[in-house]
């Protein structure tokens, strides 16, 4: 069971629809002991950092993250799930988030050519910079579908692959089993259901 | 590098595709779910849905056509039509629209595009314009290109992008249905007067017509048509091909 940990922000239609789509038994879900009980967790997310860290930690269910990840359990962010992942951000202001990554998220106004549009909105082209399990199934240079206008800092040691936007900016992560990506796995057709698929399946027994 | 966006759009009306000219003479094209997994499967990049029935029973059609687009379809789907309060946007969001397109509504109250952005960010509020020109002027028309607003075209999108509109959709009514070109005066203007998408509608008749407006305007950002892909005039895979051929970076 993957448990879609549910906080109160964001649509999670699309993406629970992508999940059913390659076959992940699937629960959306806000209770500690159902996020506990799963094989995997994801962190879904949009909106404002400080909004959606707030709502985390108001709820307890940070506290039931941090806890599954020390103990050893699969988790994935996606855009600002994947942001919260690390230990602040700049967007509006400072704002601590979880610190299982370390880094920061920083805007793209004033780190960016000025000349580029702000969101980064589209899809974008996928350099590999190390190897990791979320990107087993597909190759550098595969487009995924971005919209956001906070980045992580592209000099975190969790990057493992970055998208072309006037500099490289950070596009997927991954620290043992703790790993996330800014762009949108479930609106990115075929290529994001291959990433979907890679956290998805179940570990090899050896 | 981001790639340019080929969007096709489909107008919907009691569960089905129409396509009109010149905003009139609508004629049935096919099911918008077929179509729509058809365009995924062939590489469009993002899918518009324009609701443009009038009952409840056809809105009612409408969402129930949309979740299940969006059950099966796994790219960015724009909504639009009919969107006149923040209560449409939750309903369509909710059946997995991930863009709404305001056009009318926000012209009869501007503080939707605000109120939206307040709630569901800008980069979820696109503004779609219909603009014709009068007098020398770009101007704004309402109700499907059927009313002059009398507001200058782009005075109003400025308005709309400072309101929040996170991208902007230019209709060309001069150029819409004739099939000779996107309208490259009127989309230059527009893309210099704001930094948000733009994307491109009106006019698009060969594939020439899209390495045309690549060419000439490097800010925009995509183009939208319905008719030359509705009836296979133009097969998105040949497009993107010559459109790569052309030094234009498109997702393959």
């Amino acid at each position: 069971m993957i448990a879609v940990v549910d906080y109160g922000v964001g649509n999670l239609f699309s993406l629970c629809c992508s999940l059913e789509k390659i076959g992940a038994d699937t629960c959306v879900t806000s209770d500690p002991a159902e996020i506990r009980s799963a094989e995997k967790i994801i962190l879904p997310g949009v909106g404002a950092f400080a909004d959606a860290a707030k709502k985390l930690r108001d709820s307890g269910l940070d506290k039931v993250i941090l806890e599954q990840a020390a103990a050893g359990k699969e988790i994935m962010g996606i855009c600002l799930g994947m942001q919260l992942l690390f230990e602040k951000s700049y967007e509006f202001g400072e704002h601590t988030g979880l610190g299982l990554l370390k880094g920061s998220v920083i805007p793209m106004d004033g780190t960016i050519p000025t000349e580029l549009k702000i969101p980064h909105i589209g899809w974008n082209a996928l350099h590999f910079t190390k190897e990791s399990k979320l990107l087993k199934y597909i190759k550098a240079g595969d487009c995924v579908y971005f919209v956001h206008s906070f980045y992580v800092d592209p000099g975190a040691e969790s990057v493992v692959a970055t998208a072309e936007y006037g500099k490289f900016v950070t596009a997927a992560v991954q620290c043992g089993n703790v790993m996330g990506c800014q762009f949108h796995p479930e609106k990115s057709g075929e290529v994001g259901l291959n990433i979907l698929r890679a956290f998805c399946e179940k570990e090899e027994t050896l | 590098m981001i790639t340019k966006r080929i969007i096709p759009s489909l107008d919907i009306k009691n569960g089905r595709v129409v396509k009109g000219t010149n905003f009139q003479g609508l004629s049935d094209v096919s099911s918008p779910i077929e179509l729509a997994k058809h365009y995924s499967d062939c590489g469009a990049d993002e899918l518009v849905f324009y609701d443009i029935t009038a009952s409840a029973e056809g809105r009612q059609l409408f969402t129930d056509v949309l979740r299940e687009v969006a059950s099966q379809i796994f790219i960015p789907l724009t909504v639009g039509g009919g969107i006149n309060t923040v209560d449409d946007f939750d309903r369509v969001l909710k059946c997995g629209a991930d863009k709404v397109s305001v056009n009318s509504g926000a012209i009869r109250d501007p503080q939707l595009i605000y109120h939206a952005a307040q709630k569901y960010g800008s980069q979820c509020v696109v503004l779609s314009a219909d603009i014709k020109r009068v007098d020398g002027q770009f101007r704004v028309f309402a109700k499907g290109g059927r009313e002059d607003t009398g507001m200058e075209a782009i005075a109003w999108i400025k308005k709309g992008v400072s309101l929040g509109a996170g991208e902007v959709v230019v209709n060309s009514i001069d150029t819409d249905g004739v099939k000779k070109g996107f309208d490259i005066e009127m989309l230059q203007a527009v893309c210099d007067a704001v930094n948000v998408p733009v994307i491109a509608s009106g006019g698009a008749g060969s594939v020439q017509h899209f390495t045309d407006l690549f060419g000439a305007i490097p800010t925009i950002d995509a183009a939208l048509a319905a008719s030359v892909f509705h009836f296979g005039q133009i097969a998105i895979p040949d497009l993107k091909q010559e459109l790569k051929k052309n030094n234009i970076i498109v997702r393959l």
